[in-house]
């Protein structure tokens, strides 16, 4: 018997128990559709991960950041430098397997004003100019500080949407977009001019889901008192944030200013004293211990927030990170107070976070596909027992074993690949439903790859399913079989 | 050479520890074109004869040779094959396919035999024609007369153009009326170059083929061939009107 017979013999059984196919199809269309639905899940997050892993400036930079002092250095704890203008100097002139070196000098209790509204911004940061590289940042309008604002200590800065949001409204508030650039603003009462703005940064999710509300006309604000919805509620978008989402809000929360602007206006004069001006870049101070905000201090911390560094190549990171620390042992006179944060750890801890989601969706999904298959051996065992009068009579006209194995092997297979291909179907609706059920902030991505997995499992499913029913159905005796009532 | 050539078949089952013979030592010749009757009462052993010379089953015993071939130690799949090529089945109970129609039903044999299905279609049509059911080739089994479903089954026996036909009680479903015309049919087969063998427990059946084999306790009582004896001039159908 053809193939193609045996294909058209099976078509005609299933379609002689519409029903009971039916239900035994369901348990392989949900095994596909949950298993699609899954990896989309998976991909969606994976996607978002990775998204918010560029934004933060990708694996080649590493943070210099203060470590308490080993304890067999205990005793040199006085002599301890901290991170200064020294040591991105040396690195610069001494690490050439570091491409980027960028110093940040943050301060807290920075308070922008204009009019009568003002922010406090998440990250208030004197910096290089080549921080917009480092930190994957796009100037959207006007321009970055440059050396020469750095070198005369200009009250420039740079800043991010959200910023701007707050002193001069949301383009969702106000029907426009405001663009501050050439405005005044006062930076704990100091006038700064505005010269550029970053881009709106968001994930792909947030951005199609504002691009859908602006397309609709703006909704009628609900009953009661405007209020804050406390942490989380940033912005003018409802739904949850993902870390991912954080990491864009902390981008958009950002002003830049020139580092000589940062030392010279919110560290070295910050203190009642006001002493200390100027030339720091190549001091070496003893420096205060005690915290390294803006309060008042006799003499001003020169230390750095932070110190970036971009890396020339990811494959050399155990050198490049070796060399540095060779350096600024020598700069930090041999005191091991500085440690190197890399991003390693969180793309390892999304490799690992992704792989696990995989791992447990891709089993369940699987038992899921396999309960399937146990559905059809059970239908096609009960469907057999009710034809042992057809098989012997099959056989004793001339069916081979092989003709009655491939008739009931074929059949389980046929039920199976209609469950698959319709599970794949069901798959792009219930991927459409968990985006209804849950705003996600990853859009969930069907992959072909997850489609065709599915589908090659469902069929694997289908003739695993069919061998014993078939074998059972193969060995019957044409005699007893005739006999069977 | 005969059709049909059994030399010491035996046919012994095991039962409970103690031995069946279903058929001792049987010799048997069957000629193409003959019309026979295999009799004998239940437990006779005449369905185990029919059984084995069908090539359903292979004798524990002895050697069958079937057109020339010996098919005592065929293998399950050469037997499959002989079926399909060799041997035509009806059945008591008709044993049609419900869930196909009588052209599909007819076409089954071919089918298994690997026919296309232009060539399955013309030689089910002409089955079906020779046993006057070619104007129910569409209908479902259930939808005709036990009578009808038994034609329908004859034409797939002969679809295949079998060496020999076995016919196992093939009236004992139908009314006497029905029964006989079905007897005609076979007789008409007969004529026209079948060979058929009829499996009954009932003489009166068993009457119309002129050769009659008589089935007891596995051993062949009667070989009885009316043509060679003289005794019957031509086939007798009307039931209980038989040459004493």
């Amino acid at each position: 018997m053809h193939l193609i017979n045996a294909i058209l013999v099976g078509l005609k059984e299933i379609w002689a128990n519409k029903f009971r196919s039916m239900l035994t199809m369901l348990g392989i269309i949900l095994g596909v559709s949950s298993l699609v639905a899954m990896s989309a899940l998976v991909k969606g997050m994976e996607n978002g991960m990775k998204e918010a892993l560029i934004a933060i400036g990708g694996l080649e930079k590493v943070r210099v950041e203060e470590q308490d002092i080993p304890v067999w250095q205990q005793h040199l704890a006085d002599q301890a430098v901290g991170t200064t203008m020294n040591d991105v100097h040396a690195l610069i002139r001494s690490a050439p397997l570091i491409t980027m070196v960028v110093p940040e000098m943050r301060t807290r209790n920075i308070t922008m004003t204009r009019g009568g509204k003002s922010i406090s911004p998440w990250n208030f940061i004197g910096t290089w100019p080549n921080a917009v590289e480092l930190n994957q940042h796009v100037v959207a309008h006007g321009r970055m500080f440059n050396a020469l604002d750095d070198e005369n200590a200009r009250n420039v800065c740079v800043i991010g949407t959200a910023v701007r949001d707050a002193l001069f409204g949301s383009p969702e508030q106000i029907g426009r977009e405001v663009i501050p650039v050439g405005e005044f603003v006062n930076i704990n009462n100091q006038r700064f001019k505005i010269i550029g703005m970053f881009e709106h940064y968001e994930s792909d999710q947030d951005k199609k889901r504002r691009e859908l509300q602006t397309a609709k006309p703006p909704e009628p604000k609900g009953t009661g008192p405007e209020r804050s919805r406390g942490y989380g509620s940033m912005g003018s978008k409802g739904g949850s944030r993902s870390m991912g989402g954080f990491v864009f809000d902390l981008k958009n929360n950002s002003v830049y200013i020139p580092l000589n602007t940062m030392w010279l206006r919110f560290r070295a004069a910050s203190g009642t004293s006001g002493t200390g001006t100027g030339g720091f870049g190549g001091r070496s101070s003893s420096g205060s211990s005690s915290g390294s905000g803006s309060t008042a201090e006799f003499v001003p911390d020169p230390r750095l927030s932070t110190l970036s560094v971009k890396i020339a190549d990811i494959d050399k990171m155990d050198e490049a990170l070796q060399q540095a620390k060779n350096v600024m042992l020598h700069t930090h006179k041999g005191i091991e107070d500085f440690s190197f944060r890399t991003q390693e750890n969180w793309s390892e801890g999304i490799t690992q976070a992704i792989s696990n989601a995989r791992m447990s969706g891709g089993i369940i999904a699987a038992i899921s596909l396999l309960v399937g298959g146990i559905g059809i051996m059970n239908i096609m065992l009960a469907s057999i027992t009710e034809r042992v009068r057809e098989i012997g009579i099959r056989k004793a006209i001339g069916a081979t074993f092989f003709d009655v194995f491939t008739q009931i092997l074929v059949e389980s297979v046929v039920i199976a690949i209609l469950g698959g291909v319709a599970g794949l179907f069901t798959s792009n609706m219930l991927v459409k439903l968990l985006i209804i059920l849950s705003p996600t902030e990853n859009t969930p991505v069907i992959t072909v790859e997850s489609m065709f997995l599915a589908f090659a499992f469902s069929v694997a499913v289908g003739i695993l399913a069919g061998l014993f029913p078939a074998l059972k159905a193969a060995k019957l005796n044409p005699i007893q079989a005739l006999r069977y009532e | 050479m005969a059709l049909i050539e059994l030399r010491g078949v035996s046919k012994i089952y095991h039962l409970g520890g103690e031995e069946i013979r279903a058929l001792d030592n049987v010799d048997l010749d069957i000629n193409g074109g003959e019309f026979i009757s295999i009799i004998g009462p239940s437990g006779s052993g005449k369905s185990t004869l029919m059984h084995i010379l069908g090539c359903l089953d292979s004798p524990t015993k002895g050697s069958i040779k079937l057109d020339g071939t010996e098919i005592a130690s065929a293998s399950t799949r050469d037997l499959a094959r002989i079926r399909n090529e060799k041997i035509g089945f009806v059945f008591q109970f008709f044993n049609l396919l419900p869930k196909l129609n009588v052209l599909q039903n007819v076409e089954l044999p071919l089918v298994y035999a690997g026919c296309g299905s232009r060539e399955r279609r013309e030689r089910a049509m002409e089955a079906l024609r020779l046993v006057e059911m070619d104007n129910r080739a569409k209908h479902r089994p259930m939808q005709l007369s036990g009578g009808q479903q038994q034609r329908a089954a004859i034409a797939r026996a002969l679809v295949n153009r079998p060496k020999i036909v076995f016919a196992d009680e093939p009236t004992g479903n139908l009314d006497s009326h029905t029964g006989e015309t079905i007897l005609k049919l076979f007789h008409d087969l007969s004529r026209k170059g079948s060979t058929i063998a009829l499996v009954t427990h009932d003489p009166e059946i068993a009457a119309v083929t002129p050769r009659k084999i008589e089935i007891r306790d596995g051993k062949i009582a009667k070989n009885v061939d009316a043509k060679l004896a003289g005794q019957l001039d031509g086939p007798k159908f009307a039931v209980g009107n038989q040459p004493g």
